[in-house]
């Protein structure tokens, strides 16, 4: 297909359609009963970050605002990037086409006149604006919170100096991550009857990320990810022993380079949805 | 090919080592094509090859010239009710139709529109705004229809429509599917129920393990069916006269006197014949005859002869 007949497709059309998708899968990720999972992975931080902003403003613990950010850093790393993201990704993106086989509804998007790459970009689009709803206004919230209780000072930085660009860049990261891993579960629920086996493997290998050799550790979404991040953690104790020390990709190069992977593995995922059947008794 | 009929060519269809249909080659014309056949026969494995849902092991299926793994094309024409009784969480029926008719590609207000429209006809405006998931089974059954109608296709695929409806509901569903077929849809209709296939069907299709072991109008299916005597009642003033006639016959291998005295059960080998035979003895023996109907021209002997077995009642 040449660029000419590209562009004679109807794109306003696929995007009616895949708006249409969009409208119809807002309920399954916001108010299902899998959807409370993802409130809980999403304001656990928040709530976690409220209560200690709460408790050192009465208490007053000592620590400096650097600490408090760096104290973030790890927050955002932990129950962030590796749990409620990763997890979150997981649970919304693998049940989008296996959660419509599980509950027998795929079949009324087959059924209608749409290019199956317009339903997955559809599903795609619908999964991300959830998880960046859920998890980049978390961490957002998150990040405020941390630093609350230094009250003017917090202020002077947010506003006067990098503050904002950090939280710019940690929500920034968010967003990549929502986008990165979503489209792998997106995928990993179309191939595989439990999702969960290729989750575990993705963790694993994102938990090991450190350790790999320098080739093996780019080929990984958190060593891009952790890049961007305006405070970089290391793993620390006996285990930094191990870690591997590759110089982290300019932020020109992992923006697009993510962005680049996640286009690639969605294009896998189209290509397999104009494959896919729906035999429900096999599935 | 033929760009207004659905068409099998030598289509097969395996599930690893199990068969779901086996070199089945068909041509559709539009009207009521109604697929009869025991459970695991292949009726819904070939409802699901022509809408696309699973794939030719082997073979080519084409619905009006289109191929079914082409739905964006396909599904402007075709609607298709399947036998899965589940629907998304959440949404009410109109939610339902209007959420996929959107899902279609159609503006707001023309999606509004073609749900009141596709819920009038199945008798679900009243219902509309309520859950799904609150709606009884023939509730759920009418709003399955009225999905697969919303976008007014020319070819329907239903498959075992009449399920969960009560008699007045599937009277009227009838009454729907003959209309259609009238107008010139595609309109194919599985079902196990054979006397409600014999009042829809323009034409049938009988499957059993996977192959189509007869096609066409029921009468030219009957006529086929050479090993077994064709059966016709006749209804006459004096039908022990008519039926001593009738013992002469080489071609008339059983004639008795129906229970009511007032008629002739008639087995021949040969209807043509028999036919030429009354008209002789009414000019005859001045014999008055009432009517001459055929008794076995229906689905279910049709059934009974091919596949040997009672399919379903209501």
């Amino acid at each position: 297909m040449n660029w000419y007949a590209v562009a004679q497709l109807p794109w306003r059309f696929y995007a009616l359609q895949a708006l249409a998708v969009v409208r119809l899968e807002w309920r399954r990720n916001f108010f299902s009963r899998r959807a409370v999972w993802l409130y809980v992975l999403a304001l656990a931080p928040v709530l976690l970050t409220g209560a200690h902003s709460l408790v050192a403003a009465q208490r007053g613990w000592g620590h400096s605002l650097g600490e408090d950010l760096r104290i973030y850093a790890g927050i955002f790393h932990l129950a962030y990037l590796r749990m409620a993201i990763f997890l979150g990704c997981v649970v919304i993106f693998a049940n989008q086409f296996r959660g419509e086989f599980l509950e027998r509804t795929l079949h009324y998007y087959f059924l209608a006149p749409i290019r199956r790459e317009v339903l997955v970009a559809g599903k795609y689009i619908a999964g991300l604006l959830a998880a960046v709803a859920f998890f980049a206004v978390s961490a957002g919230l998150s990040f405020l919170l941390t630093p609350l209780h230094f009250g003017a000072q917090f202020q002077e930085f947010l506003l006067r100096q990098d503050g904002l660009e950090q939280l710019g860049r940690y929500v920034l990261v968010a967003v990549l991550a929502c986008a990165g891993y979503g489209a792998v579960f997106l995928l990993a629920g179309m191939l595989l009857r439990n999702p969960m086996i290729p989750a575990a493997g993705v963790m694993v290998w994102e938990g090991i990320n450190p350790f790999l050799p320098s080739l093996l550790r780019k080929c990984s979404i958190i060593f891009y990810l952790k890049s961007l991040t305006p405070i970089e953690i290391a793993p620390g104790g006996p285990l930094s022993l191990f870690a591997t020390n590759v110089e982290p990709p300019p932020v020109w190069l992992a923006v697009p380079g993510l962005l680049l992977v996640t286009m690639l593995v969605l294009v896998t995922a189209a290509i397999r949805a104009r494959r896919l059947e729906v035999s429900y008794g096999d599935s | 090919m033929t760009n207004g009929a659905i068409t099998f060519d030598n289509v097969s269809r395996f599930y690893g080592d199990v068969l779901g249909v086996n070199r089945v080659s068909l041509s559709i014309p539009p009207g009521v094509t109604s697929l009869v056949g025991p459970n695991g026969s292949g009726k819904t494995t070939l409802m699901n090859l022509m809408t696309g849902l699973i794939r030719p092991t082997r073979g080519e299926i084409r619905v009006l010239g289109i191929p079914p793994d082409r739905p964006e094309e396909l599904f402007r024409h075709a609607g298709y009710c399947t036998q899965f009784d589940a629907f998304p969480k959440g949404l009410t029926g109109w939610e339902f139709l209007y959420g996929f008719l959107r899902v279609h590609g159609k503006e707001h207000a023309e999606a509004d529109r073609l749900a009141w429209e596709a819920l009038e006809i199945v008798g679900m405006k009243g219902a509309a705004p309520r859950l799904i998931g609150a709606y009884s089974k023939g509730m759920r059954q009418r709003i399955k229809l009225a999905q697969s109608i919303c976008h007014k296709p020319s070819v329907l695929v239903l498959d075992e429509p009449l399920n969960g409806l009560d008699p007045m509901a599937r009277a009227e569903t009838i009454d729907l599917f003959r209309k259609w077929g009238e107008q010139g849809l595609h309109v194919i209709v599985s079902s196990h129920i054979l006397h409600e296939v014999d009042r829809i069907s323009d034409r049938v299709i009988l499957l059993s393990h996977g192959y189509v072991v007869a096609e066409g109008q029921i009468q030219g299916v009957r006529s086929e069916v050479k090993e077994h005597p064709i059966q016709v009642l006749v209804r006459c003033d004096r039908p022990g006269v008519l039926a001593s006639r009738l013992f002469e016959q080489d071609h008339v291998v059983e004639a008795k006197i129906d229970q009511d005295g007032r008629g002739v059960l008639v087995r021949t080998l040969d209807a043509d014949k028999l036919y030429l035979l009354l008209n002789r003895v009414v000019l005859e023996a001045g014999l008055e005859i009432e009517s001459v109907a055929p008794a076995d021209e229906d689905v279910h002997s049709v059934y009974q002869y091919l596949i040997g077995s009672e399919g379903g009642t209501v």
